[in-house]
């Protein structure tokens, strides 16, 4: 009796503290919708091609900017990755040249041991390229970036195991471009020269200029002849899908690990109640 | 509880053993025969999960330590490459982070047990100053071990918390120039606090042995709270609670790895994927949730009050909030242990609880509107509780009456 009483004013108390947190929200910033990620869910895992379609949009358009400076070429032929082959990871590699003190001329063709070769030697050179705003490196930016949930959601996400905010956050900002500032922007919002505006960006007040648009990457039919869609919300998509996966490259297995380990805890609880229930049986407790 | 000694020597090595050094005897004393009450429910199996939980985090540590690099240049880069190149890396490195919040889960279902209980009356008010030090000492280590990552939380958090001690008069300035190192959050911050993230598990390791050891002077405390009066109040340790402990642990590394392989982000910040910049402030800086109640209490103090400013006034209140803690004995002066008998403070306590958790709340919200009322209110009410409600509770409530004994409870609720 006593049990349910503190459940039920618990509860109580969390919703009253939850419509509290509610009420204030942000009026400029829209709802991010969360996308049907392959990668989501405890089943979740990578879409090899769309791995590979975002790799082919982050090496012909976010590399000139972006570094991604944990990211091993080796990496793009490893389980649960976009699955190249070892002869098209050399091959690409060998078309990138990393600074090797030891090399003749201070620089070599790399090897898929190499990190993925940063466009820019630092941080200055790359604001001095940028218009002074820093690309920042995409290593593991998809879980650097989230979506901050409302109570009864973030509550949620604990037993659904939601970490998508990041390729959310992503793709709802490559598509979050207004060639003006709209009418939904905070009151007395002025666009500083050299900015964009974007919807969900912090302040509103974004560097990048529109990186991608609809055509701007061809893609490769599939073996089968099947196309997908030239268009921005395909590309956003694919990069992001590839950008949380640049961040989590082991996802997979992670997961493949984490069943194989929470069946057998099940399995082994369940026979340590029954031993446990055999040897209290003559106590009374 | 162990005059009368259990353990007789099978032949003539194990007698000349004994004899000497008699670790066979006391591990049979202590770990197999010890008496217990029979009628602990699964509130008291988070004692050995706590152990459990300590053991998984110094194993993982350790390993951790192998393969990462305290200098402020290579400390992120350092993790990551955990994560992405060692064998079994990230596995261990997610035990090791999830471990923490599992840690502090266990804590304080094992700290909230004890003030439900009174396991904290007579005569175990040591036992009960040995594991409110072990909570301090498990703060201070969590909180290095978070700024080990070098992440933006991690380097703001540096900076923030050393600054609590900024406040202090006169030691203040000197003692914040200590723990960081030199003037600002730095590799010497960042190198003191790995090594001393190293050592204070060690240290938690030897309080908790004291603990352990002022646990068996008396013996447990039960869910009726009486005394044990005979030995048909208790069961030998072995195999009763090992089995139930063992049972316990297994039970609570269900969610843990649940954490640990399917959701291993979810309980940091996603700017701790950001490296530590200390020219960019985060917008949020927020501790990890099990420092959110007492990081609400610092916050909830920001006015001055006669020649204390805000600042000294925070800190002592957030010290306050944790010291108070060692004088609960002697606050609830109440001579019933357990709240089962107490009708009123059984009332309180849930209140306490549901105030503790709102105070938790409070803790991430931003410090803005109606939280900052609310924070104040919790804060009140934290004190209010330990200084005012429990030492008038134990004055005017009538508890009902207890049983005589562990075994006539237990039968009374087999019959009933």
């Amino acid at each position: 009796m006593f049990k349910t009483k503190i459940i039920i004013a618990t509860v109580a108390a969390l919703i009253g503290l939850g419509s509290v947190a509610q009420a204030q929200d942000h009026g400029s910033t829209p709802h991010i919708e969360r996308q049907p990620w392959s990668f989501a869910g405890i089943f979740g895992t990578y879409d090899e091609h769309q791995l590979q379609r975002g790799f082919q949009v982050f090496r012909e358009v976010c590399a000139s900017c972006h570094s991604a400076r944990l990211l091993a070429f080796r990496n793009l032929n490893e389980e649960g990755g976009p699955g190249f082959s070892e002869e098209q990871v050399k091959a690409l590699a060998a078309e990138y040249e990393v600074a090797d003190a030891t090399a003749v001329d201070g620089v070599r063709p790399a090897v898929p041991a190499d990190r993925w070769p940063s466009p820019f030697a630092n941080d200055q050179e790359a604001r001095d390229a940028n218009g002074g705003a820093l690309p920042p490196d995409f290593s593991v930016l998809a879980k650097a970036r989230g979506v901050s949930d409302p109570f009864p959601t973030w509550a949620f996400n604990y037993f659904t195991g939601y970490q998508e905010g990041g390729p959310d956050y992503i793709h709802a900002l490559l598509n979050g471009y207004h060639e003006e500032v709209p009418e939904t922007a905070p009151e007395g919002f002025e666009l500083p020269d050299g900015k964009y505006y974007n919807d969900y960006f912090p302040g509103h007040a974004i560097g990048m200029a529109p990186p991608i648009a609809d055509g701007s990457v061809t893609y490769e039919p599939g073996e089968d002849g099947q196309t997908v869609p030239e268009t921005l919300e395909q590309y956003s998509t694919d990069v992001a899908a590839f950008m949380m996966w640049t961040a989590e490259p082991h996802l997979a297995g992670r997961k493949q690990t984490g069943f194989v380990v929470l069946l057998f805890l099940v399995g082994f609880a369940a026979l340590m109640w029954a031993t446990k229930r055999k040897i209290w049986a003559g106590i009374e407790h | 509880m162990s005059e009368h000694s259990t353990y007789t020597p099978n032949n003539a090595v194990e007698k000349w053993f004994d004899d000497r050094l008699p670790v066979v005897r006391f591990a049979k004393e202590h770990l197999m025969d010890f008496p217990t009450p029979k009628n602990l429910n699964y509130f008291w199996t988070f004692g050995a999960i706590l152990v459990m939980c300590l053991g998984i985090q110094i194993v993982t540590g350790i390993i951790l330590a192998m393969h990462y690099t305290p200098n402020v240049a290579m400390a992120f880069d350092s993790v990551e490459h955990i994560r992405r190149d060692v064998n079994g890396g990230r596995m261990i490195q997610a035990f090791h982070a999830v471990g923490a919040s599992m840690f502090f889960v266990a804590l304080y279902i094992h700290i909230f047990r004890g003030m439900y209980y009174g396991s904290y009356k007579a005569p175990r008010e040591i036992l009960w100053i040995l594991g409110v030090l072990i909570f301090l000492l498990t703060m201070a280590t969590a909180f290095m071990g978070y700024v080990l990552p070098w992440g933006q939380m991690s380097g703001w958090a540096a900076q923030v918390i050393t600054n609590i001690f900024s406040y202090i008069p006169i030691v203040g300035t000197p003692l914040l120039e200590l723990l960081r190192g030199g003037f600002t959050v730095g590799n010497p911050t960042l190198n003191r606090f790995f090594s001393l993230h190293y050592l204070l598990p060690f240290v938690i390791a030897a309080v908790v042995a004291l603990h352990i050891w002022a646990l068996h002077v008396p013996g447990n405390n039960n869910p009726v709270g009486v005394d044990v009066k005979s030995s048909r109040d208790t069961v030998p340790f072995h195999p009763y609670y090992t089995m139930k402990d063992l049972f316990g642990m297994v039970l609570f590394l269900i969610p843990f790895v649940w954490f640990a392989f399917f959701a291993p982000d979810i309980l940091g910040h996603p700017d701790n994927y950001v490296m530590y910049n200390s020219q960019v402030t985060p917008s949020h800086i927020v501790p990890e949730w099990y420092f959110l109640p007492f990081y609400a209490i610092l916050r909830a103090i920001d006015f001055n009050f006669l020649f204390i400013n805000s600042g000294l006034l925070g800190v002592i209140f957030f010290g306050a909030s944790i010291l108070i803690l060692f004088f609960l004995p002697w606050l609830d002066t109440s001579k019933v242990r357990s709240g089962n008998f107490r009708p009123m403070f059984k009332w309180f306590f849930l209140i306490f609880l549901v105030n503790f958790i709102a105070l938790t709340y409070l803790g991430a919200a931003p410090a803005e509107g109606i939280y900052v009322i609310l924070a104040k209110i919790c804060t009140a009410y934290y004190f209010i509780h330990f200084l005012v409600i429990l030492p008038v509770l134990s004055r005017i409530e009538t508890p009902a009456p207890l049983p005589t004994s562990i075994s006539e409870s237990v039968l009374g609720k087999a019959h009933a």
